[in-house]
């Protein structure tokens, strides 16, 4: 148990919960606000100094792997096959592969399983960076400080466990986690129909929940039992194939056939670890074990196709061997089907995947949120207090984006490869209803909600983009482009509530037709302001640019007409941002005269977003180095299974 | 065949029921010490803790000891089995609990202590025996014997109409219901010639299988189960709840709703498991039980779908507190009838797993409105508006335990009701029975409904400004406040002990019923034969 990452990423995890606890104090009393903000900023502090500790470990790792070309084993995947197969046979004590594993819930093979890749990596910083900054952000409330604060941290917690774990259920403990917290946060500090938005919010992210915890019982329940058999088998395919073609160390199927024992081992070790008898059902949790299951049971059911296709082929061939061919892909149908029925006990049928997919993909889909489940978006980012409102926007929505990618596509590959289509569909609609909606909108606080809804339509549509594993380097750019509009939004989104925040504390209103003028009275909060709008209008140099361009360029080769129509929004985007700019920044108004500009405190807030947008603008590759291994590797695994 | 009684079986009955008879000893020496006028200033509840830490002791001595005596005891008429130790264990370490938070409340003046605890450690005996009872006879007097202290304990407050108008209903309701039962286990006994429930169980396997079904038995076995839906307060049996719990004192609406559902629970499930061969018997076999489980399983599954959305909706409408958490126990009736509805082990294992949570949940709740009441003397959720700033651990406490009877992960409600989850579709999955699927989804869907009445209390205490006119800060003894906040923590960190009370507590109390198979499985031996040889 002396493994330093687990205490690194449990550190993480529980550092902030930590930190709410110590605020329950009695020292904490009346009157000494200050120390109950020092106290929580000091534990955000902390965390996100323990997440950049991680993050260094992480950079160190991808320094050893990534120049000698061993991309996967960077890959989380990979990385809990070998942690589980030293399991068994003695592990280092002194490891820092960024995974562990610890038993929690036996009644129910629960793990605490943690893991970091280059997906939940970039996530994690993000949380943690706003977390710390919303938390400046958060100087000024004044009523019930104390709850507000403590209900702040648990937050923290679960959204960090959220990005961390690696087992199912301890992911959607930390997911449901989130919901208490924020419903206090919004119905208590928030504006004026404070409790409408916050119960609208948790009905409707409980609703999402409930479909999610019907599919973890749904994969739950699946017995693996002969899961290693069937693997062991594909392993020595794997294994016969690399040797026919005396394939050397590096070469391409030999490092398959490697992958392939090691995931057999690895699954073998779960499964032995959980048998406790001949005909018990063995049962698992474990996300990375479920990915298997779904990867496998495609790739069955994919091979039944792929005959069936082979044989009304055969039947319409003319020639001499006709018949023999015939036979030939009869006996391949035959032998496809039994396969599949062989594996019943845990394949994942396509109706199976069908759905659980809907099932995982409504759940996330609201979080996201993807029209037609984004209604109580606006309602929540208008009423609650602006902090929070960073944390939505900025965190709580790349929930649903992460979820998407971590969960529901690797879990049901076939599900998502046959509804890739309507979920582009759905990606797009978002990106255009929320554009359009965001143009309609008085209240600055629901134009910046509203720009949300289109944006995050992006990442929708970027990991929708499916496509064969040869034109994989295309689903790849907009699977990265998801990711980087997930933290590209997540920088500019927070940006931009605050921006509304700053000014709404002045002014006290947020309706745009009554601001004006406001360069002249204060330049600072103008100019960072402007720069964190044309970032999220997706301006070049800016973080907002690069997201989209990627997303765009991949969908270009799925769909030419939804990459059109996400292009062309980009012009609506522009106009209702500009216009935005100019009817608050620009011109003249003199009740705005006299007010004064934005000050240290929200300085300290404003600028390192500033800073990062242009960042993050100008040079992604500071990211991509670190993030694009775990996305391709995560795309090349999906598009694999369906053949090409 | 019942076993005839001889002096060594009835030394070996009497040593496993050494804490009911602990217990009845109690009651006759409370009773007997109120002779006594000299001890007229003694409060008699630290008495009565006494006695039901020392039966407490002896069936946790059993249970560490794991040798249960799994044979009928009292001539078959109940058993000391696994989960009949379990349920003693939870019953009394429960009532323990209530018996300090009347001590705590001060509920019953020390005059009138010896009633009270007298009725509560009375109650308490009807609803041990109910759990261990394995003879319908038995299974009758048990239900008699919980309720005739419960009737009383529910008019407690002498002076308030509504508190005497509660027992009333409560008598009447209760009168008819057991009569029902009564008749419906006539029916059966009448017709098998006996009343142990593993016989009845196979006359009743050998009579769905002869032929024709005979209405006469189904509708015997429907009218026990509407005894039990009524202990249970399931819906449409429920009407009495919401009245008696509102009339009554919280702490006794405490106690009924955990012990005598709990107890009800245990009893369904061993008579539901005992009907379709669950208790050891070589009748038993997939064929066998069958014939009554296709019509048990769908009745139980109706029966919590309803309860449960009932309970649940008809939460949403209360304005007092009091009513409000009895139609919440009313839809917590409903989750722990969902797995028993499965027929299985597991369900069963999960539902009285549940009892788990729901014990330290309800009695928290019902702890809150107690101690509010004293200080406050409101128990409408109106008085109840910015709690937080006149009661803040209180608040806290309350939020704690409304989320977790919501299930809310990690409390410890989530925990229990996971597993509820689990079974049904477990048994979705082993019997392919698509009903379950259907009960599963209904299942989670009133978590969302509940959410909705749960949030709106801790909305008035948290969000809700103070109403104007009502003192401030509400002082509150230190001792309450250190009840309720252990009881939140025992709710809050209870899911670190999952493994340990579901592998050895609940896991354990079902170990010596038979594993259900489905049918197809290979079967031991022919119904029929094993009837007729005996």
């Amino acid at each position: 148990m002396n493994e330093l990452d687990l205490w690194i990423m449990t550190g993480i995890i529980f550092t902030p919960a930590v930190f709410a606890l110590l605020l329950l104090l009695p020292v904490f009393g009346k009157g000494r606000e200050d120390l109950m903000r020092y106290t929580a900023l000091v534990g955000t502090f902390i965390t996100l100094l323990l997440t950049i500790l991680l993050f260094i470990d992480f950079l160190g790792m991808m320094d050893q792997f990534l120049p000698t070309g061993h991309v996967e084993k960077t890959h989380l995947g990979y990385r809990m096959d070998q942690a589980a197969v030293q399991d068994v046979e003695a592990r280092k004590p002194y490891d820092r592969d960024l995974t562990a594993r610890v038993r929690w819930i036996e009644r129910f093979n629960i793990d605490y399983a943690l893991g970091v890749d280059g997906i939940s990596m970039a996530l994690l910083l993000l949380t943690a960076l706003l977390s710390f900054l919303a938390l400046i952000a958060s100087w000024n409330i004044e009523h019930n400080l104390k709850g507000y604060l403590v209900l702040y941290l648990i937050l923290e917690t679960g959204m960090l466990g959220t990005f961390l774990a690696l087992d199912f259920f301890l992911f959607y403990i930390f997911w449901e986690v989130m919901l208490l917290p924020m419903y206090f946060l919004i119905g208590i500090w928030g504006g004026p129909r404070r409790e409408y938005a916050a119960i609208k919010f948790f009905l409707y992210t409980l609703l999402g929940s409930v479909f999610i915890l019907i599919a973890i019982l749904g994969f739950y329940f699946k017995d693996l039992s002969s899961f290693e058999e069937h693997l062991k088998t594909e392993m020595t395919q794997a294994k016969a194939a690399a040797d026919a073609a005396q394939a050397g160390p590096n070469d391409p199927l030999r490092r398959q056939a490697e992958a392939a024992e090691l995931e057999w081992k690895a699954v073998r070790a779960l499964v032995e670890r959980e048998k406790t008898s001949a005909e018990a059902p063995v049962n698992t949790f474990d996300i990375f074990l479920l990915h298997k299951l779904g990867r496998e049971s495609s790739k069955l059911l994919a091979r039944v196709d792929e005959a069936e296709r082979n044989f009304a082929k055969a039947l319409e061939a003319t020639g001499s061997d006709a018949a023999d061919q015939v036979r030939q892909a009869r006996e391949a149908v035959d032998a496809a089907r039994s396969a599949v029925e062989k594996n019943k006990d845990w394949l994942f049928s396509r109706d199976f995947q069908m759905v659980m997919f809907l099932l995982l993909f409504i759940g996330f889909a609201i979080k996201v949120p993807m029209v037609p489940f984004h209604t109580w978006l606006p309602d929540a980012h208008v009423e609650a207090p602006t902090p929070i409102s960073m944390i939505l926007a900025g965190v709580l929505l790349k929930m649903g984006g992460y979820g998407i990618l971590r969960i529901a596509y690797p879990i049901c590959p076939l599900a998502a490869y046959e509804l890739a289509w309507y979920l582009g569909l759905f990606g797009v609609i978002s990106i255009v209803y929320g554009a359009f909606a965001a143009m309609a909108q008085t209240d600055f606080k629901k134009l910046v909600a509203y720009s949300s809804v289109s944006h995050m339509g992006y990442v929708i549509l970027g990991i929708a983009v499916w496509t064969t594993l040869d034109r994989s380097s295309f689903w790849s750019w907009g699977m990265n482009g998801a990711m980087y509009q997930m933290l590209a939004h997540g920088i500019s989104s927070a940006g931009m509530f605050f921006m509304v925040g700053v000014i709404y504390d002045r002014a006290h209103h947020r309706d745009l037709n009554r601001f004006g003028g406001l360069n002249n009275a204060m330049p600072v909060y103008s100019a960072l302001s402007a720069v964190i709008f044309f970032a999220a209008l997706g301006l070049p140099g800016l973080c907002g640019f690069v997201g989209e361009f990627f997303t765009i360029l991949g969908t270009w080769n799925f769909s030419v007409v939804f990459a059109v129509l996400a292009a062309l929004t980009v012009v609506i985007t522009a106009a209702y941002i500009l216009w935005t700019l100019q009817r608050v920044y620009l011109g003249s108004n003199p009740a705005y005269e006299g007010y004064p500009d934005i000050n240290a405190r929200e300085l300290l807030v404003a600028v390192p977003l500033v800073i990062l947008a242009v960042v993050m603008g100008v040079y992604p590759s500071l990211i991509l180095y670190w993030m694009e291994p775990s996305v391709t590797g995560l795309v090349r695994s999906l598009a694999s299974i369906f053949g090409s | 065949m019942l076993p005839t009684i001889n002096l060594a079986e009835l030394q070996s009955s009497l040593i496993a029921f050494a804490p009911e008879l602990l217990l009845a000893g109690g009651i006759v020496v409370l009773l007997l010490l109120r002779m006594v006028p000299s001890l007229e200033r003694l409060h008699l509840g630290y008495l009565a803790l006494f006695v039901v830490v020392a039966a407490l002791v002896a069936s946790w001595i059993e249970w560490v000891n794991g040798e249960y005596d799994t044979r009928p005891a009292f001539a078959g008429m109940v058993t000391a089995d696994a989960l009949t130790v379990y349920m003693r264990l939870l019953l009394l370490g429960f009532t323990g609990l209530v018996i300090i938070l009347t001590l705590l409340t001060g509920l019953p003046e020390r005059e009138e202590s010896c009633d009270f605890q007298v009725m509560l450690l009375g109650a308490t005996l009807g609803m041990l025996l109910m759990c261990s009872a394995t003879h319908l006879l038995m299974v009758y007097i048990a239900v008699e014997m919980a309720s005739l202290p419960s009737y009383a304990l529910a008019g407690f407050l002498k002076l308030r109409r509504q508190s005497s108008e509660a027992a009333l209903k409560y008598v009447v309701y209760g009168g008819a219901a057991s009569g029902v039962m009564l008749y419906g286990i006539s029916l059966l006994a009448g017709r098998f010639g006996t009343g142990y429930l593993p016989e009845v169980a196979a006359g009743f396997a050998v009579a769905m299988q002869r032929g024709p079904v005979d209405a006469a038995l189904l509708v015997g076995l429907l009218m026990i189960l509407v005894g039990l839906a009524f202990k249970l307060s399931a819906v449409p049996f429920h009407f009495w709840c919401p009245d008696v719990f509102e009339g009554a004192a919280a702490e006794v609406g405490a106690f009924l709703s955990v012990a005598s559902k709990g107890a009800a629970v245990a009893l369904t499930g061993r008579f539901t498991l005992a009907m379709v061969g669950g208790l050891p018997n070589e009748w038993a076999t997939p064929e066998t039980w069958q014939g009554v489980a296709i019509y048990l399983g769908p009745a139980l599954a109706f029966l919590a779908a309803i309860t449960a959305t009932f309970g649940n909706l008809a939460a949403y409408a209360q304005t007092n507190l009091k009513r409000l958490l009895a139609y919440s126990t009313i839809a917590h009736a409903g989750y722990m009838l969902m797995p028993l509805a499965t027929l299985t082990r597991e369900g069963l294992d999960a539902a009285l797993f549940y009892l788990i949570a729901y014990l330290f949940m309800n009695l928290g709740a019902f702890a809150v409105v107690a101690i509010l009441r004293d200080q406050t003397g409101t128990e409408d959720l109106s008085g109840y508006g910015g709690m937080i700033q006149r009661a803040p651990v209180l608040t806290v406490t309350m939020a704690v335990f409304l989320l977790s009877l919501v299930g809310l992960p990690p409390l410890m409600g989530y925990m229990v009701k996971f597993q509820i989850f689990a079974a049904l579709w477990k048994s979705y999955q082993d019997f392919n029975n698509t009903g379950l699927v259907v009960l599963l989804v209904i299942g989670l869907l009133n978590t969302v409904i509940s959410l909705f009445y749960y949030v709106r209390v801790l909305k008035v205490m948290i969000i809700d400004p103070v109403p104007e006119g009502t003192a401030g800060l509400v002082r509150i003894p230190s001792g309450q406040i250190i009840f309720v906040t252990l009881l939140a923590v025992v709710v809050t960190v209870g899911i670190v002990a999952w493994d340990p009370l579901a592998l050895q507590g609940s896991g354990r109390a079902v170990s010596q019923f038979r594993p259900i198979k489905p049918a197809g499985a290979p079967s031991a031996s022919a119904p029929a034969a094993a009837v007729s040889a005996r």
